[in-house]
């Protein structure tokens, strides 16, 4: 199950590592991607801290950390093809992170919670 | 909030899936299928813009015993019947009120197009200009369909009698389509071959229903800003202010300072005494893009700020434009262009950044 936070990151949990990524609604009020920056791999990041940006042709948005923890992995292919965001964006990942603190999923909304909080925008 | 304006085609287009955003006063499609997607149906097919926000102003009077020929940078005596040209509402200083292109229907009957955020302060700047004739607003009702494309031209044909062909460019004719009045004009943003068409709201519909019925797709002003900026052409608001003057704006070409009219001293004495800062023209050295009101820093010393930037999908790199100090900008070598997110690299570019066809 992917869970959300406010700021359209989506997190997907296996084990102790959260897949992270960009909602398809995030994705589709941005517009075309341009360009993605991504976290480096190792650092430490903190839930609600911008660890990212991403760009569009219409605007250029920060990446919020959706939890805190180790950063294990990104998703280079992306950085020469961000438009594969474009396809299918809860399906394509960003970066991974070993979780620190696995209560803070539990701040997370559901998917459903998540749709209801877009309607409100 | 204000309320915004919408166009006769609002609810068409919300049927083709358009994104909407407010637009001086406008509530206007930013997209409808993705700004890339339509830029390339404009570059290489056709594509259809509703631009009905634009402003449509008539004057009729005698052009000399007006003065209106002062009033703007165009000699509009000198322009032909059936040509229209672009120019300047200037302010004293040399500033532009607006950019604007006066349309000459009759030696005695002209039509001013304005930008839509300017519209008011236009109308009141001309009508304190103009000593006699009638200067009416009828913005509200005109809708404006831009049909522009290389297949601009087949499309079009079959609905009026006339040969577009003959139709030069800058030229325009006043003509019928569906039997409803309809002026056509040679001209675009897009550097591409196209055609403007001023008509009522409910031919407006009719006309936007045949040519989606024909396979032309809509583009919205996402695809017309990355449009206009890859041909370098001004947009008010961003590279014309009205502390810009049009040759600080780097459109000297548009300027004759040897007739008389409201800001050209102010503009030749800028001549005279050299620009402090020009607008020049840059390429991004990545796929980012800078937007409007980044900071250009050279040898870490801040020389200007950007006033256009888009991402161009033909050349694949961040284009824009930037008003720099000229005794500090070296254009042969790099700079930067920063804000809080960090710094692209850029270097100085000719225009326009795509050749024109």
């Amino acid at each position: 199950m992917i869970k959300f936070n406010e700021e359209h990151e989506w997190v997907k949990v296996e084990d102790d590592t959260a897949i992270i990524g960009i909602s398809n609604y995030a994705i589709k009020q941005l517009g075309d991607i341009t360009f993605l920056e991504l976290p480096e791999i190792d650092s430490e990041i903190e839930e609600g801290e911008s660890v990212a940006f991403i760009e569009s042709v219409k605007a250029a948005s920060d990446i919020y950390a959706p939890v805190s923890g180790l950063v294990t992995e990104i998703n280079e292919d992306l950085l020469d093809t961000p438009e594969l965001l474009n396809k299918d964006a809860e399906n394509v990942w960003i970066f991974k992170v070993k979780l620190s603190d696995v209560a803070e999923l539990d701040s997370l909304l559901d998917g459903d919670s998540y749709a209801k909080y877009v309607n409100t925008l | 909030m204000e309320e915004l304006f919408k166009t006769p085609l609002y609810d068409k287009q919300q049927a083709l899936n358009a994104q909407n955003v407010g637009f001086c006063g406008w509530d206007m499609p930013i997209q409808y299928d993705g700004i890339i997607a339509e830029h390339g149906y404009c570059r290489n097919d056709v594509a259809l813009f509703d631009t009905s926000h634009m402003g449509e102003f008539f004057f009729k009077g005698d052009i000399e015993k007006s003065a209106i020929n002062s009033a703007v940078s165009i000699d509009i005596e000198a322009l032909p019947v059936g040509k229209c040209k672009y120019g300047f509402l200037l302010n004293d200083e040399g500033g532009v009120i607006d950019d604007l292109i006066v349309y000459k229907l009759k030696v005695d009957e002209l039509m001013i197009v304005v930008n839509a955020s300017r519209a008011a302060i236009d109308f009141k700047t001309l009508s304190s200009r103009i000593k006699v004739g009638t200067l009416d607003d009828r913005s509200l009702e005109f809708a404006k369909l831009d049909v522009q494309g290389p297949k601009s031209k087949f499309t079009l044909e079959k609905y009026f009698d006339i040969n577009l062909d003959e139709l030069k460019f800058f030229s325009f004719v006043q003509t019928k389509i569906f039997g409803q009045d309809c002026l056509i004009s040679r001209t675009g943003y897009t550097g591409e071959l196209g055609f403007e068409l001023y008509i009522n709201g409910d031919t407006a519909n009719k006309i936007w229903d045949a040519l989606i019925n024909d396979g032309v797709k809509p583009a919205g002003l996402g695809a017309r800003d990355a449009l206009r900026l890859e041909m370098g052409y001004s947009l008010y608001g961003n590279d014309l202010t009205e502390e810009i003057t049009p040759l600080e704006a780097n459109l000297g070409m548009f300027i004759n300072l040897k007739r008389d009219y409201v800001g050209r001293a102010a503009l030749s004495k800028q001549k005279e005494e050299g620009l402090n800062r020009i607008l020049i023209p840059f390429k991004t050295t990545s796929r980012r893009s800078a937007r409007k009101d980044f900071e250009v820093y050279q040898n870490d010393k801040k020389i200007g700020f950007v006033t256009s930037a888009a991402f161009s999908p033909i050349l694949n790199v961040g284009i824009g434009l930037a008003m720099v100090d000229t005794g500090e900008f070296n254009e042969e070598m790099p700079f930067e262009l920063k804000d809080k997110r960090g710094s692209i690299e850029a270097n100085k570019a000719t225009l326009p950044f795509i050749e024109k066809k």
